[in-house]
C-alpha cells in the first residue's frame, strides 16, 4: 500500500499517509492496522491516527523504537508497505456524555486524535491535556486544538507549557469541575497514572492498550491482557478498555518481554549500518 | 514387507528444521504400491475423506506410472503432498486396507506423498482445466485446508473464485501451525499455486468481519460465499499465573516460527525458549510444538498430559518422532499453578498427580486427581496446547448468522449452508478442531452444494 504522504512530527515519530481505501471505508475510532514493510519483517501493529473515506487513505504514525519501526520511518513518500491488514480490533463506544478529558501522551495523541474528533462532533465538551518529553516532541497540536474547547501542555523538561506530567494537570482540573468521561492513550505507566487518580474520583475511564501481537485476528493469545478477573485478547476484545479494569503491571512486563532481543537485533542493525 | 520411510537420523534432526522423513524411491514406491490387493470392493476407499480412486493410483503407480497416478488423485484432492505428509491415515485409509488384518497395511499415505513429490521435482504436473467458464463469483473466507478445497472445486466446476485470507500469506494451519519439518512450507506454496492456476484469486491481509462484511460482498457481487475460517481463539488452562511472561499459546509459539519464521536469523521477529519446556496437551499440536522447541535449542522439554498414554490424541507415528528426539513425558500430571520470578516470567509448573477413573460417554477414562500430590516441574517456558475455540471476528460482525450453543456456526447438514441464505460453512468453524482431511472433505462437500445451489438459483 503506497505512501502518498510521509511527514516527521518529532525526532524518531512519522506521520504516514497512505492509500488503503477499503481500511479508509471501515475505519472508526480507537482501531488499528497491523503491517509489514518487508518480507523478513515483524507485523507491526500501528493505530489509525486519522481516515479520509474519501481520498481512501489512513493515516499512521510511528514511534521508532524497535529494529522493524526504525526501518519503517525510513520508508518515504512514494514507497509502499508491503502488508497492511484492518481496521482490527473493535471501535471505542461514542456518546454525548457531557465534560470529556482527553488525556494523551507521547505518541498516544495520534490515536487520541480521531477519538477527540468524533467526541466532540458528538457534542461533547473536550478539555485536552497533551504531554511529551519536551516541546520538540509534542506532536499533531494544531490538529487537536481544532478539536479540543481547551488545551493544556505539560512537557517533561518544562520548555513547553506545565513544567511535570500530565496527571498533574489532570488532578487539578478534577478538582475543580465535574468530568463525565477520561479518555487516556499513551506510555503505560502514564495510563496507570491517570487510571488511579481518576478511580478515586469516580470518573469513567477509557484507555487504548498497546499489548504485543502477532496475528491481531484473536488467533495466536499473545495479545493478552487481564482486565478485572477476565483475560481478554486486546486485537478483538480491545484495544479499547475500562481503565479502572486493567491489570497494568502484568502488562507492562509484558510489553517488557522481548526488550534484550530487540536491543540485540537494533545493535546488530546499527554495527550492519556501519560497515 | 511394507516400506519403511526413509527418516533423518534422530539426534541430527531434533537440531534442524529440515524435513524428518526423506520420501521414497522410486524402487521404493513401486514395491510398496505393488503389495496392494486391488480389492474389487475396496474399503480403503471408504476410509478416504475425499473418496481417492486409492487402488486406482497404486495400479498406476506399480506399473511405473507415477504421473498419471498423481491425476488420478487429483481428481478427489488437490493437496495431495500435503496429505500424504499430515492426513492420520492409520485411521483412514490404511485402517480399513485389508492388508493390514494379518500384516503392516499398504504405506497409501506416503505413496501419495511420493508421487506428489515425484512430479513436482521432475517438474511434469497434470494440469486441471475447468469443465467450463461460468460467470458467476464466489468468495472463499479462509485460505485453509477448507477453504482451498472449496476453492479448488468451485474452480473446477468454473466459477471465479476469489479466496480471502487474513494474514500475509495463504494456508491457514497449513502455514502457521505445522512445522517446517513435518510440511515443508515450500510444498505447501506449490501445492497453493497449483489451485491459483486453476484461475482462484487468492487476496491476502483481508479479515473479513472487520475489512468487508459479508454483505458488502454480496454487494460486490458474489453470488454465494463460503465460510471456513477454521477453529481461531487458543484455549487456556485457566489456572493461576497463566499470563505471566513464557507462557505461550500453541497458536502464537508455533506462528512465531512457522509464519514469522523465528528460528531464521534474517528474520525480525522474536521468541524466547527456555532451558526447560514445558508444553501442557498431548495433541499433534503439542507434539509440535514440543519439537519445535527443542529445535530452538531447549535443553529439556517434556509433555505435560492429565491423562495416560493409551489417551494421547497425537498421532503414533508423531509421538513416537518426540520420544525419538529426546522429548520427556510426564503423564497423569495436572497443571494447576504457572509460579513466576522477579520479573515475572514462568519458573516453576505446578501439577496435580492424576489417575485414571471411570469411562466418561466418548470411551476415554476421565482423570481424577490423587489429593495432595503435587509436583513441581521447573519450566521456563510454558506452551499450552489444548485446543481451541470459534473465533470471534466473523461471526459478531454478522447479523442474522446463527450460531451452535458451543459458538460455531450452525449449518444444515445437507447441504452445509447457514442461517444466511447462500453462505455456507464447513471445517473447524462447524465442526471445531478435526483434521486437515476432514475439514477438505467438508470443504469439497461446500462447494458441490454451493454448485447445486446456483444452479437451482439459475433455474428460477
Ligand atoms: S494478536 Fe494474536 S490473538 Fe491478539
Amino acid at each position: 500500500m503506497r505512501i502518498v504522504e510521509k511527514r516527521i512530527l518529532a525526532k524518531g515519530i512519522c506521520l504516514f499517509v497512505i492509500e488503503a481505501p477499503l481500511i479508509a471505508k471501515k475505519a472508526e475510532p480507537g482501531q488499528f492496522v497491523i503491517v509489514r514493510h518487508k518480507e523478513n519483517g515483524e507485523r507491526i501493529p500501528l493505530t489509525i491516527a486519522d481516515y479520509n473515506r474519501d481520498q481512501g487513505t489512513i493515516t499512521l504514525v510511528c514511534h521508532g523504537i524497535g529494529k522493524s519501526t526504525q526501518e519503517i520511518n525510513q520508508l518515504n513518500q512514494g514507497d509502499s508497505f508491503l502488508d497492511v491488514l484492518g481496521p482490527l480490533g473493535l471501535a471505542m463506544p461514542i456518546e454525548k456524555v457531557g465534560k470529556v478529558l482527553c488525556v494523551a501522551g507521547g505518541l498516544g495523541v495520534a490515536p487520541m486524535y480521531p477519538i477527540t474528533r468524533i467526541l466532540k462532533a458528538a457534542g461533547n465538551h473536550i478539555i485536552s491535556i497533551i504531554g511529551a518529553r519536551s516541546q520538540e516532541m509534542l506532536i499533531m497540536t494544531e490538529e487537536m486544538e481544532a478539536v479540543s474547547n481547551q488545551i493544556h501542555y505539560c512537557t517533561d523538561d518544562g520548555s513547553f507549557g506545565h513544567h511535570g506530567f500530565v496527571t498533574d494537570v489532570l488532578s487539578q482540573v478534577l478538582q475543580e469541575q465535574e468530568i463525565d468521561l477520561v479518555v487516556a492513550i499513551g506510555p503505560l505507566p502514564m495510563m496507570a497514572a491517570v487510571a488511579k487518580i481518576t478511580k478515586e474520583f469516580a470518573v469513567p475511564t477509557q484507555v487504548s492498550l498497546n499489548a504485543l501481537m502477532v496475528d491481531g485476528t484473536g488467533m495466536c493469545g499473545g495479545c493478552r491482557v487481564t482486565i478485572g478477573e477476565k483475560t481478554k485478547f486486546a486485537c478483538v476484545d480491545g484495544p479499547v478498555f475500562d481503565a479502572h479494569q486493567v491489570n497494568f503491571a502484568e502488562l507492562l512486563s509484558r510489553q517488557n518481554f522481548y526488550r534484550d532481543q530487540e536491543q540485540a537485533a537494533l545493535h546488530q542493525c546499527r554495527i550492519g549500518v556501519g560497515r | 514387507m511394507r516400506q519403511a520411510m526413509p527418516k533423518q537420523a534422530a539426534e541430527e534432526r531434533a537440531q534442524n528444521f529440515a524435513e524428518v522423513a526423506l520420501g521414497y524411491t522410486l524402487e521404493q514406491a513401486i514395491a510398496e504400491a505393488n503389495r496392494c490387493l486391488q480389492c474389487k470392493r475396496p474399503l480403503c476407499v471408504e476410509g478416504c475423506p475425499v473418496h481417492i480412486d486409492i487402488p486406482g493410483f497404486l495400479k498406476l503407480l506399480a506399473e511405473g506410472n507415477p504421473i498419471p497416478a498423481l491425476a488420478k488423485i487429483k481428481e478427489q484432492n488437490s493437496l495431495p503432498a500435503i496429505c500424504g505428509r499430515v492426513c492420520p491415515q492409520e485411521n483412514q485409509c490404511e485402517g480399513r486396507c485389508v492388508v493390514g488384518i494379518k500384516g503392516d497395511p499398504i504405506a497409501i499415505g506416503n505413496l501419495e506423498r511420493f508421487v506428489a513429490d515425484y512430479a513436482r521435482e521432475v517438474g511434469q504436473e497434470p494440469v486441471l482445466t475447468p469443465a467450463q467458464s461460468l460467470d458467476k463469483k464466489v468468495a472463499v473466507i479462509g485460505s485453509g485446508p477448507a477453504g482451498l478445497a472449496a476453492a479448488a472445486d468451485l474452480a473446477q466446476f468454473g466459477y471465479q473464485v476469489t479466496v480471502f485470507e487474513s494474514l500475509h500469506a495463504a494456508g491457514g494451519v497449513l502455514r502457521y501451525g505445522i512445522p517446517e519439518f513435518r510440511l515443508p512450507k515450500d510444498i505447501v506454496q506449490h501445492e497453493i499455486d497449483a489451485i491459483s492456476e486453476l484461475g482462484v484469486e487468492i487476496v491476502t491481509n483481508h479479515l473479513i468481519g472487520q475489512t468487508l462484511t459479508l454483505d458488502d460482498l454480496f454487494e460486490a457481487g458474489y453470488s454465494a460465499i463460503f465460510i471456513g475460517t477454521g477453529a481461531g481463539l487458543p484455549n487456556f488452562l485457566n489456572i493461576p499465573g497463566e499470563n505471566l511472561n513464557g507462557v505461550y499459546s500453541a497458536n502464537e509459539f508455533l506462528t512465531r516460527v512457522n509464519l514469522m519464521k523465528a528460528y531464521l536469523p534474517e528474520y525480525d521477529t522474536p521468541i524466547k525458549v527456555g532451558q526447560k519446556v514445558a508444553v501442557v496437551g498431548a495433541g499433534n499440536v503439542a507434539m509440535d510444538a514440543a519439537r519445535t522447541a527443542k529445535r530452538l535449542g531447549a535443553e529439556e522439554v517434556r509433555i505435560v498430559y492429565r491423562r495416560s498414554r493409551q489417551e494421547m490424541p497425537a498421532r503414533l507415528e508423531e509421538i513416537e518422532n518426540a520420544e525419538e528426539e529426546g522429548i520427556l513425558f510426564s503423564l497423569l500430571t495436572n497443571p494447576v499453578e504457572m509460579i513466576g520470578d522477579e520479573s515475572n516470567t514462568v519458573k516453576v509448573l505446578r501439577c496435580q498427580r492424576m489417575t485414571l477413573g471411570e469411562p466418561d460417554q466418548s470411551g476415554r477414562r476421565n482423570p481424577v486427581p490423587v489429593p495432595n500430590e503435587y509436583i513441581d516441574l521447573s519450566a521456563d517456558t510454558v506452551i499450552v496446547a489444548i485446543g481451541q475455540g470459534p473465533n470471534p471476528v466473523l461471526l459478531r460482525g454478522t447479523e442474522g448468522l446463527a450460531l451452535t450453543e458451543r459458538g460455531y456456526i450452525k449449518v444444515n447438514d445437507e447441504n452445509l449452508m447457514t442461517s444466511i441464505p447462500g453462505v455456507f460453512a464447513a471445517g473447524d468453524i462447524v465442526t471445531g478442531a478435526a483434521t486437515v482431511i476432514q475439514a477438505m472433505g467438508a470443504g469439497r462437500k461446500a462447494a458441490s452444494a454451493i454448485h447445486a445451489y446456483l444452479l437451482e438459483q439459475e433455474g428460477n
